[in-house]
C-alpha cells in the first residue's frame, strides 16, 4: 500500500471522527481521481477530496478545517496528536445540530408507541396533574408528571393536499389507466378509474419565546414543543429571546428536552429582553425559504412582551403570515380571565394572527391539538379573509 | 454545431478552457468536481443560492462537450408520466375508432399496436437514455429540491441503473449513460442517499473579480468602467440584510439594462429607477431605496476603483 492510500484512509477516519459520513467507496473514488489529477497541487487535492467526500453544505467548513490540520500536521510528521483531537474540536467549531449529548432518558424511548389514551387518562404518573391548573404554578412533582404527559402526547397536525395523484374510487378520471384497462374490451369505456390528490401531514413551524418574562412557562412549553416535534412528523422548531436559534434536530432527539433546557439558559444569559421583531426578521431572511414550504401552520408561543421596534414586528409578522397557511399565536397569559392583550407587541401581533389561543394548562394544550386536527386541507389550506 | 471530441476533456485545465470558450468561467473549486463527475461517470450535484449559475453549468457543459442538453424541471407532484413517459391517449382513442371500422378485428393485435412507440410520448428521462449513440446527452435535473421525496426515490433508482421499464414495451437501457447534472437551491435538504452517489459541489456567490469577468464577457456593450461599478454595487448589495439577494442573472440583466439606457457610469438616480431588475421583493426595494443606496454606492465606488 503506498503512502497516498494510507494517508487517505487515515484522513477518512479523521473526517468520520469529525462527524462526516465518509463511505469507503468514495475513498476508492478519491484514490482513482487523484491518479488523474495528480497530487502536485495542494489546492487541487483539496478540491478533489471536497467534491467526493463531502455531500452537505454544512460539512464544508468542517472538511476545510480538517484538511488544513491534517495536511499541515502531516508535513511536520507529527501525526497522532492533532489528528485525533480534531474530531472533538471540529464538532464544536461547526456547531452541528446533530451533536446532541448522547444522554438518553429511559422513558423517552420506552414510550415511543404511547397511545392517545395515555394522555387522555392522565393517570400514568404517580402525581396527579390537574388539567386546569396553570403551568406557572406547577410544583416540581407536577412538572415532572407534565413532562411525561407532554413528551408522549400524540399529535395530529391535520393534512395538506399534495400535488401528487393516487388511485381512488371517486374524483377525476385517471386517463393514464383508462385505456390500459379498457382496450382489451375493444375500447368501450366500461370501467372508469379515478384519481385524487394525495394528502400528507401538514408541516408545523414552532417559534417559541424563551425570554425572561416567559420564564414560568418556558420549561413546560419546551416539553410541549418536544412532544409535538416527536409525534407530528414535519416540525421545525426555533427558540428566541433576543436572538433566534434553530433547534429542530435537538428537540426531536431522545433526551432533547434536557438539552434544550440547557440551551434556554444560554439564550437567556444573553439578556436584553425579547426582541420578537428581530427574531422574526432572522427567521424570514435566513430560514423561511427552507422551512416554510408546503403551507405550514406556524405556532408562535409568546406573551407578547416586546422590547424591540413595533414597526419591525409588524412588518415581519405580516410576512410570516403571507407565507404560511395559518398563523396561530399561543399566549400563556391568555389563560387568566383578567388578562387583556394590551402590550404594544401583542396589539401589533393581533392584527396578523389567524388564531389567538391560550397555552397555560393541559386542557388548553388538548384544545390546541383538536384545533390543529380540524384545520381543513386544501393546497394552501385555509381561505382567509385578509 | 461542429462536432468535437466526444470524450471527456483530458485534464481539469482542458475542461476550464473548454468552458471558458462557452463563456462560462469556472474556477478550480467548480472545474475539479465537474471533471471528476465526467471521469467517474457519476452525476454532478450542484447546490447553491438561486441565481449563482447552477443551471448555466449544464448548458455550458453541453455546449463544450458538443452534446445535446435535455432538461427536466422539477416541481412538487412530478411523477413518472411527466418525467419518464406517457401514452398518447387521444391518438390511441382515435386509433381505436379507426380500427372499429375494420371488419375482422384481432383484439390482441389491437392491444399490441396501441402500445408501440408511435403512441409513446417520451419525457426527459427516457429521452436521455435513448438519444445517445456515441454522444450521450447532458441531462439537467433542475431544482430537485422542488420535487417531493417520492420522486427522489425514483431518481435514485434511475441514476444507478440508467434504465426504464415500460410494462407494455419492456426495459429500455442506455448504451452509454448520459452526463447528469442535478441542481438544488437547498430549500430543503435532499436525501443523503442521493447526494452520496454524486460528486458534490457548493457554488457560492462569485467574488468581485469573477463576477466582473462574467459581466464583461456576457454584456460586451458595457464600458469597462460601468462593468466595474455595476459589479461592485451588486457585491455590496449582497452584504446588505435582505430577504433575497441578487443573483448573477440579475447582475447581467441590470448591466444590459444600463447599457440600453446609454449609461456610462452609475449614480443613485439611475439605481433607484432600475432597482426592480436587481431586487425582486418589494420590502427589499423599499428598505434599500433612498439613503441606503447612497451608502452602498459610496462603498461600491470604493471597491470599483481599488
Amino acid at each position: 500500500m503506498n503512502a497516498l492510500v494510507t494517508n487517505l484512509l487515515l484522513f477518512g477516519r479523521v473526517l468520520r471522527a469529525a462527524g462526516l459520513q465518509v463511505h469507503h467507496g468514495r475513498l476508492v473514488d478519491a484514490i482513482r481521481a487523484l491518479e488523474w489529477t495528480g497530487v502536485g497541487s495542494r489546492n487541487d487535492v483539496r478540491e478533489v477530496l471536497r467534491a467526493l467526500l463531502v455531500h452537505r453544505h454544512d460539512d464544508l467548513a468542517v472538511f476545510d478545517e480538517a484538511f488544513d490540520l491534517f495536511f499541515r500536521a502531516h508535513g511536520s510528521s507529527e501525526l497522532n496528536l492533532p489528528l485525533f483531537s480534531l474530531g472533538e474540536r471540529a464538532r464544536v467549531v461547526a456547531k452541528r445540530e446533530a451533536g446532541v449529548p448522547p444522554r438518553v432518558e429511559v422513558e423517552d424511548i420506552a414510550g415511543g408507541t404511547s397511545s392517545a389514551a395515555a394522555f387522555a387518562v392522565g393517570a400514568y404518573s404517580p402525581v396527579e396533574v390537574s388539567r386546569t391548573k396553570d403551568f406557572g404554578e406547577f410544583t416540581a412533582g407536577e412538572l415532572e408528571a407534565a413532562r411525561r404527559l407532554l413528551l408522549r402526547m400524540p399529535w395530529d397536525p391535520g393534512h395538506r393536499r399534495t400535488r401528487r395523484w393516487e388511485r381512488a374510487t371517486q374524483g377525476p378520471i385517471d386517463l393514464r389507466r383508462i385505456l390500459r384497462r379498457n382496450v382489451m374490451r375493444g375500447g368501450a369505456l366500461v370501467d372508469l378509474p379515478r384519481r385524487v390528490r394525495r394528502d400528507a401531514p401538514r408541516p408545523i413551524v414552532v417559534l417559541a419565546d424563551v425570554s425572561g418574562s416567559m420564564d414560568r412557562y418556558s420549561r413546560v412549553l419546551l416539553y410541549f414543543a418536544c412532544g409535538l416535534a416527536r409525534s407530528a412528523g414535519h416540525v421545525e422548531s426555533f427558540l428566541f429571546a433576543t436572538r433566534l436559534t434553530r433547534v429542530t434536530r435537538r428537540v426531536a432527539a431522545p433526551g432533547g428536552a434536557r438539552a434544550v433546557t440547557q440551551l434556554v439558559r444560554e439564550l437567556q444569559d444573553w439578556g436584553g429582553g425579547t426582541r420578537i421583531g428581530e427574531a422574526l426578521r432572522t427567521f424570514n431572511t435566513t430560514w423561511a425559504r427552507r422551512v416554510m414550504r408546503h403551507g405550514p401552520v406556524v405556532l408562535v408561543v409568546s406573551d407578547g412582551w416586546d422590547r424591540g421596534d413595533p414597526a419591525l414586528l409588524d412588518r415581519e409578522l405580516a410576512r410570516v403570515r403571507r407565507s404560511c397557511a395559518r398563523l396561530i399565536w399561543l399566549n400563556p397569559l391568555l389563560g387568566s380571565a383578567r388578562y387583556e392583550p394590551l402590550t404594544r407587541g401583542m396589539q401589533t401581533a393581533l392584527q396578523h394572527v389567524d388564531d389567538f389561543l391560550p397555552v397555560h394548562n393541559l386542557t388548553s394544550v388538548e384544545r390546541l391539538a383538536t384545533h390543529l386536527r380540524r384545520l381543513p386541507p386544501g393546497r394552501h389550506g385555509i381561505h382567509r379573509h385578509v | 454545431m461542429t462536432p468535437g471530441p466526444a470524450s471527456a476533456p483530458a485534464s481539469v485545465d482542458a475542461l476550464q478552457q473548454a468552458l471558458a470558450e462557452e463563456q462560462y468561467i469556472a474556477e478550480r473549486a467548480l472545474a475539479v468536481p465537474i471533471y471528476l463527475a465526467l471521469r467517474l461517470k457519476r452525476p454532478l450535484f450542484l447546490e447553491g443560492e438561486a441565481g449563482v449559475g447552477k443551471t448555466e453549468v449544464a448548458k455550458a457543459l453541453a455546449a463544450a462537450l458538443h452534446r445535446p442538453l435535455i432538461r427536466l424541471q422539477c416541481y412538487e407532484g412530478l411523477d413518472v408520466s411527466h418525467a419518464v413517459y406517457e401514452w398518447n391517449y387521444p391518438r390511441q382513442l382515435l386509433e381505436i375508432r379507426l380500427l372499429e371500422t375494420t371488419p375482422d378485428l384481432d383484439r390482441t393485435a389491437v392491444a399490441r399496436e396501441l402500445f408501440t412507440e408511435t403512441f409513446l410520448i417520451k419525457r426527459p428521462l427516457l429521452r436521455a437514455l435513448e438519444e445517445n449513440g456515441d454522444r450521450p446527452p447532458v441531462l439537467l435535473i433542475d431544482e430537485i429540491d422542488r420535487a417531493d421525496e417520492e420522486f427522489e426515490g425514483y431518481l435514485l433508482e434511475f441514476l444507478s441503473d440508467f434504465q426504464v421499464t415500460i410494462p407494455e414495451l419492456g426495459t429500455i437501457r442506455a448504451s452509454q449513460p448520459p452526463v447528469v447534472v442535478v441542481t438544488s437551491n437547498r430549500t430543503r435538504e435532499v436525501h443523503d442517499a442521493l447526494k452520496r452517489r454524486c460528486v458534490y459541489s457548493w457554488i457560492p456567490y462569485p467574488d468581485f473579480e469573477k463576477e466582473l469577468k462574467i459581466v464583461t464577457s456576457k454584456v460586451p456593450g458595457a464600458s469597462a468602467r460601468l462593468a466595474r461599478e455595476v459589479t461592485a454595487f451588486v457585491q455590496e448589495l449582497r452584504t446588505a440584510d435582505l430577504y433575497k439577494s441578487a443573483g448573477i442573472s440579475e447582475t447581467l440583466d441590470w448591466a444590459a439594462a444600463l447599457v440600453a439606457l446609454d449609461r456610462e457610469v452609475l449614480d443613485s438616480d439611475v439605481i433607484e429607477e432600475t432597482l426592480g431588475l436587481l431586487l425582486k421583493n418589494q420590502e427589499d426595494i423599499d428598505s434599500v431605496r433612498g439613503e441606503r443606496i447612497q451608502t452602498l454606492l459610496a462603498r461600491a465606488m470604493d471597491l470599483a476603483t481599488r
